[in-house]
């Protein structure tokens, strides 16, 4: 029996463009995943455009300005399903450390006139203004889990994404713990896994682009790093980087001073 | 009729990496207005690195764009090392250009093939284009995937890799998984001649500018990392006087901020400036493809940028496989240097030209300023001279055929949009 094809849109926010080119970096799959979803609205690969509604929306990027606000709401009228790609439109991404500081005095700074600049007070996820389906992590996203999300959607099922921490892709891996073995500090046992535990396996300490775990005890992660000698002001810096802004993060400050 | 305005709007530019947009308007062959505009949102890079740790900077300049990280962590890299004394030589250099290669064709492969190809052959898109051209668009995906194989190999993962640091790097490949890597860019260089002539084969509008051509250039090699910054019209000078010789300026229509040479105007930086300065300095393979298909320097036609980008991915497998053939395992992954405060520079050609980087460094390594300039930005003022030039005769073709047009010659440029918008000055008249 044959099926209808799926419409599918992918959107982007402020970003790096990165997400939505982990699809252009399936080479093997690119071919067939534009005879499986009927492309259309992918500005990045295509300049014709199909009307909505579409049957699935991905989005990149956070929400940063007034103009994405509206945007966004008619994204989420627009599409049936609705998912978020990538750290920014997750968690906010790297552009969130504004949300910590002064907006108007950052547009001093990086602009001449900072008067045409218009843009929020905080720059967040998406599921911050509108409800998301489903919330795939990374910076980047792991293109196989994109994959896998797409097979997914195509099937009508559950993604089959990890929600424990880096530290068991880690142990399977084989690889030597880092911070045990040469005291280097590594959020892997508070990170999502989905990466394959690259930085470890690079003789370097994870920096979180999976954002946080399910459930992860970052007090007690913090602590270690106080005991292994590390600023304090450092360990804030660390956890405060591209998923700074997710819930179980943006405390931090707080969480080492209790 | 003869002097009516026609006005061309392309309000969201397909094609490109980013937010942009095209506004036109021609009254006979008087150009009234051109503007490429950006709305792109801001993300306040250099606002937000002050206060990092310089190791972090690596990690979170390559964030600015996910199709040329190593750029950005290359020229970072380069300007602390130049605040520290920090001199990385021998095969951790090797290694820089490598990694390098690695996002020249994955870079080049995607814009060449997926973005800019299907407008000379009027598809929409890329995926369409491979109805009809099956064997072009299959090559070159083969040939990205393995430019992207490469900074996968050596960095992780192709987009925002973690292995590049301050030094060197945090792991450094052994001698076999080098070796590894030489079949796939055997056949990667074997493709990148077929595809080379394809290209070459293409209808190019006929349309030539006096240019300003910079690049970087080196006494020993195509450039990458190191070398001064020079030009066609005689500019010679070293990445620190970077500031002293462009500047960025406000243009009234615009809101935007255009990089011009102090004295001149604006200037062309990416692969077909590069290739004009530096042919000399391009193995044989590429020079004796180029020879064959008849492509001379200097270019002065910018749709043949794409003929430039293909001789840079097929330069790109050779230069990859002298690597191979040369690397020697370095003895540890990165140098010792001493974290010191001081002003350093770097200036890297990321796929779509210079990338300038000058950062201020506290003692303890913490950032206290951070100036970019990509490439986009800097052949911003560029892309609408040229718009301005071809308006005249663009616009007597028929108004569909003139969009196109016009979004191929900004596409000629390979914009790339996110990178330029931290620092390029947002478009607030919305339509």
């Amino acid at each position: 029996m044959a099926r209808k094809i799926p419409k599918i849109a992918v959107y982007k926010f402020a970003s790096c463009d990165g997400c939505q080119l982990s699809i252009v970096d399936l080479e093997d799959e690119l071919l067939e995943i534009g005879q499986r979803f009927e492309i259309a609205y992918f500005m990045e690969v295509t300049r014709a455009v199909k009307k909505g509604p579409y049957d699935v929306g991905l989005v990149e990027g956070s929400i940063s300005t007034p103009h994405d606000v509206e945007l966004i709401k008619s994204i989420r009228k627009d599409c049936k399903k609705l998912v978020a790609i990538g750290a920014c439109a997750t968690a906010g991404g790297i552009q969130a450390l504004r949300n910590w500081a002064s907006v108007e005095e950052f547009s001093k700074y990086v602009y001449a006139k900072p008067e045409y600049i218009q843009t929020l007070e905080k720059s967040s996820p998406i599921s911050e203004y509108v409800q998301v389906d489903l919330e795939l992590r990374g910076c980047p996203v792991n293109k196989y889990q994109l994959l896998e999300v797409l097979s997914a959607l195509l099937a009508g099922r559950k993604p089959n994404t990890p929600t424990y921490s880096v530290c068991m892709e880690c142990k399977r891996k084989g690889n030597v713990c880092v911070t045990v073995a040469k005291g280097i500090p590594c959020l892997g046992p508070v990170v999502q896994a989905g990466c394959g535990a690259l930085c470890p396996t690079y003789s370097r300490g994870c920096y979180g682009c999976f954002g946080p775990m399910e459930s992860p005890n970052v007090k007690s992660l913090a602590s270690k790093f106080i005991e292994l000698g590390m600023d304090k002001k450092d360990i804030v810096l660390m956890f405060r980087e591209f998923t700074g802004w997710s819930k179980e993060f943006r405390e931090v400050d707080r969480l080492i001073e209790e | 009729m003869k002097n009516r305005v026609k006005t061309v709007k392309v309000d969201y530019l397909a094609r490109v990496e980013g937010e942009g947009a095209l506004y036109i308007k021609v009254k006979g062959n008087e150009v009234l207005d051109v503007k490429f505009k950006i709305f792109e949102a801001p993300r306040f890079f250099e606002a937000f690195l002050r206060g990092r740790k310089y190791y972090e900077v690596p990690d979170i300049t390559a964030r600015i764009c996910g199709i040329c990280p190593i750029a950005y962590q290359m020229s970072s890299v380069h300007a602390f090392e130049d605040v520290f004394g920090a001199k990385v030589d021998g095969p951790l250099r090797e290694l820089r250009r490598f990694i390098y290669c690695g996002e020249w064709i994955e870079s080049h492969a995607l814009h060449a093939f997926l973005l800019h190809a299907p407008d000379f052959l009027g598809y929409d898109d890329a995926i369409r284009m491979a109805k009809d051209h099956p064997d072009i668009v299959k090559k070159a995906l083969i040939v990205k995937k393995i430019g992207n194989d490469i900074m996968a190999r050596l960095g992780g993962r192709e987009i925002h890799p973690v292995s590049v640091c301050v030094g060197g790097f945090y792991k450094v490949p052994t001698k076999r998984q080098m070796e590894a890597l030489r079949e796939d860019l055997k056949k990667g260089m074997d493709l990148s001649v077929e595809l080379l002539r394809w290209v070459a084969d293409l209808k190019f509008p006929d349309f030539e500018q006096d240019y300003e051509f910079v690049s970087l250039r080196h006494p020993d090699e195509y450039p990458f990392n190191e070398g001064r910054i020079v030009s066609n019209k005689g500019l010679d000078i070293q990445i620190r006087e970077y500031e002293d010789n462009f500047v960025e300026e406000h243009i009234p229509y615009t809101n935007a901020l255009h990089s011009y040479i102090k004295g001149r105007g604006s200037y062309m930086v990416g692969p077909l400036a590069r290739i004009n300065l530096n042919y000399d300095k391009l193995w044989d393979l590429t020079k004796d493809t180029l020879k064959s298909v008849g492509f001379k320097v200097p270019c002065r036609n910018p749709f043949k940028s794409i003929i430039a980008r293909c001789a840079e991915m097929l330069y790109s497998f050779e230069e990859a496989l002298r690597i191979i053939n040369e690397y020697k395992e370095p003895n540890g992954p990165r140098i010792d240097y001493e974290i010191k405060a001081g002003r350093g520079f770097g200036c890297t050609e990321a796929p779509r030209g210079a990338l300038y980087h000058r950062y201020d460094v506290a003692a303890d390594g913490t950032v206290l300023s951070a100036k970019i300039v990509p490439p986009t930005a800097q052949n911003q003022k560029r892309m609408e001279d040229d718009l301005r030039a071809m308006a005249p005769s663009v616009m007597k073709l028929p108004y569909e055929k003139a969009v196109w047009r016009f979004e191929q010659a900004v596409r000629n440029y390979d914009p790339c949009i996110s990178c330029a918008t931290h620092f390029l000055k947002l478009e607030v008249e919305h339509s």
